[in-house]
């Protein structure tokens, strides 16, 4: 029971709990003590570390910043507007703060400030639903589309979009670059023809992807009403991560050992076979490191496709709340900071346990 | 007629001034059902030389036939037992087997098929195995699986490259019985690659050296008479054992000995100091 749950804790990557689940049960006290410390404490510590230098230097910021506001009212309009300008910001009134870095207490009132307008939304939503509900079902009839919601979306719903965006254009990557990435590794000529266009195409931003795919999306939809701004970000986010597939795919196909080549040969498998039975399985480990660094960078330029495609999503949210300027966009945009980091980290962790599943390790005999 | 055949076959690898010949000349004739034995030093071109007649590889010149039709590719008629075991890491014992059944019984039904499997995992005492990985079998028990793979597709011929001398005493001791019954039981054609001259005089009808490369060839051939089934302890008594296992060793050591001077022959050391140089990087291409 014991050993199975610390299997799988390590499994999905919470190894750090084994020396408490140890410790609990009283096993080698001294050496799990030891390791409790550094796997678990210290991480502690230096989390309260980052705190606290985040929050003197967040407190640094906002004195420069409220000196500077003080001067600049005295220089304006003399010391009256100087005194008038400190007890504003003394006294928190939202009209007069300084804008800067916002310390964590901020943030953390911004995050639940963040999780209150979400619950508001959800709510109108549903209340929405109800009222619209027959309606709908006689526009149905008439064969006419439902009414939706088209209310301003919550964070969570954001975060949401984000998600479903960066999965459409994983998949997009999956779909052209394992393909390709097999052929090319098939074929020594195929790879070296086309090798020139990988070599310059890897390294493009994935803000000149953007405006290429726009190029291409406007004029295809030009007809059409639907919103392009979805299939613009998933695809421009596909085309920017799928490189380290496809090269890595090329390189597992072609590089997979001369003996299991050799069995193929003996068995006489046909192509297929050989492709699907061999070549794919043995290259397996490292298509699925590709994968993985494919969907870290998609998650990574997707925040700055959103923001400059204008599509809904965290890059569009952190965007707006720039543009907007209100008293608590700074927090905002550090809460959705913390959460992209989050999902990403999290994300990886999932392809890595998916990856521990299917693939096998190396024998070494 | 034989039933394989190899006519001054030649095989030479690599191109331009880094070429060279591995296999010389080489001329060989089994008879079906008969076993025969090639030892031979490391590096002499055995694998090449078992390569070629399954059909993995094809001669320079000269040619390989079976049953007097030249080898043109692999066949299942010739099964292989790999140096490396060359399992596949991602397949179970089940699997690793039962893709070489699948692919020589097209017919069969698929339960037949499983038992067929079954079966042959059994004979080699794999069976609680057989759900297992390769990577979490030991070097034996992968050999095992490797001999049943090959025997499994029930081949008129087993080509065996070396295939125990990666095993400690015991285990290879074991495996030499049961290849030794899978042979004696379907009477195949066998042709065992090995670098021991013990496990040559217990298997083999015939033992041939591989003199050592480049350039290789095949040796005077050793006929071993003795009575089957031979019992590796009373052997050690037996008259005949002995004077073929001295003949065979003297000649080998002979040989080994001949390319040593050889070489002292041909490269003529300059009078310097030697220095320590640095092992050369290994290079990893991306390309
Ligand atoms: N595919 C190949 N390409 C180049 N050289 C090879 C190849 N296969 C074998 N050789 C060379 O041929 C020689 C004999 O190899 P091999 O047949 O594997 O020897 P053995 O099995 O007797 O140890 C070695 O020098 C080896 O480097
Ligand atoms: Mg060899």
């Amino acid at each position: 029971m014991k050993d199975r749950s610390i299997h799988i804790l390590n499994f999905v990557g919470l190894g750090f709990f084994e020396p408490a689940i140890r410790l609990v049960t009283g096993e080698e006290v001294k050496k799990n003590l030891s390791l409790l410390f550094k796997k678990v404490v210290l991480p502690i510590l230096s989390v309260l570390l980052f705190l606290i230098l985040w929050h003197s230097g967040a407190t640094y910021l906002y004195n420069i910043e409220k000196e500077a506001r003080i001067e600049k009212a005295f220089a304006d309009r003399g010391e009256a507007a100087a005194l008038e300008m400190q007890t504003c910001i003394e006294s928190d009134d939202i009209s007069c703060q300084p804008n800067t870095l916002p310390s964590p207490a901020q943030v953390w009132v911004a995050y639940k400030s963040l999780l209150t307008d979400h619950r508001i939304i959800t709510e109108k939503k549903v209340a929405f639903a109800d009222k619209v509900a027959a309606t709908n079902t006689q526009r149905a009839e008439q064969g006419l589309a439902a009414i939706k919601y088209t209310g301003r979306p919550s964070f969570v719903d954001q975060i949401f979009t984000s998600l479903k965006t960066v999965f459409a254009g994983f998949l997009l990557a999956l779909f052209i670059a394992v393909p390709i990435g097999i052929m090319l590794g098939l074929s020594d000529t195929l790879r070296s023809s086309v090798n020139w266009l990988i070599q310059i195409f890897k390294p493009v931003s994935p803000v000149v992807w953007l405006l290429l795919v726009f190029m291409i999306v406007k004029t295809l939809t030009m007809n059409s009403d639907t919103d392009s701004s979805f299939i613009i970000s998933f695809i421009s986010v596909g085309l920017c991560s799928m490189w380290a597939t496809l090269v890595n795919t090329s390189m597992g196909v072609s590089s997979v050992d001369k003996d299991y080549i050799n069995v193929a040969k003996v068995l006489q498998l046909n192509i297929g076979q050989k492709v699907f039975k061999i070549i794919l399985p043995s290259s397996f480990p490292l298509i699925f490191t590709g994968l993985r660094i494919t969907l870290s960078v998609a998650w990574m330029v997707l925040i700055a496709i959103e923001l400059l495609a204008q599509s809904p999503g965290l890059g569009s949210f952190v965007w707006e709340e720039f543009q907007n300027g209100a008293n608590d966009s700074n927090s905002k945009i550090i809460v959705a900071m913390f959460v992209i980091g989050i999902i990403g980290f999290l994300l990886d962790r999932i392809m890595l346990t998916i990856q521990k599943f299917v693939t096998f390790t190396e024998e070494t005999a | 007629m034989a039933y394989i055949e190899l006519r001054n076959v030649s095989k030479s690898f690599g191109i331009g001034k880094d070429r060279t010949q591995v296999l010389s000349n080489i001329n060989l004739e089994i008879k079906e059902e008969e076993f025969v034995a090639i030892v031979g030093f490391t590096g002499s071109g055995k694998t090449t030389l078992i390569n070629l007649i399954s059909g993995l590889i094809m001669p320079d010149e000269g040619e390989v036939l079976f049953k007097g039709e030249p080898v043109t590719g692999p066949s299942h008629e010739r099964g292989v037992i790999f140096q490396n075991y060359s399992l596949l890491p991602w397949l179970n014992v089940r699997n690793n087997v039962g893709m070489a059944v699948r692919e020589t019984f097209k017919k069969m039904s698929k339960k037949d098929r499983n038992k067929r499997v079954e079966t042959y995992v059994e004979m080699v005492n794999l069976a609680p195995a057989i759900n297992k990985k390769p990577k979490e079998l030991s070097g034996g028990m992968r050999q095992r699986v490797s001999v049943t793979r090959a025997l499994s597709m029930s081949p008129e011929v087993i080509l065996m490259d070396e295939p125990l001398s990666a095993l400690d005493a015991l285990t290879r001791g074991n495996l030499q019985q049961e290849i030794l019954k899978i042979w004696n039981k379907d009477k195949k054609t066998a042709l065992l690659i090995t670098n021991d001259v013990d496990e040559g005089l217990l298997m083999a009808d015939r033992i041939i050296p591989l003199k050592p490369g480049p350039k290789a060839t095949l040796g005077p051939e050793w006929i071993i008479n003795m009575e089957r089934p031979r019992d590796k302890t009373a052997l050690n008594h037996n008259d005949e054992y002995k004077r073929l296992r001295n003949s065979i060793i003297e000649y080998l050591i002979q040989i080994g000995e001949q390319r040593a001077s050889k070489k002292e022959n041909t490269y003529v050391l300059p009078d310097i100091k030697p220095r320590i140089k640095p092992a050369p990087f290994r290079k990893f291409g991306f390309s």
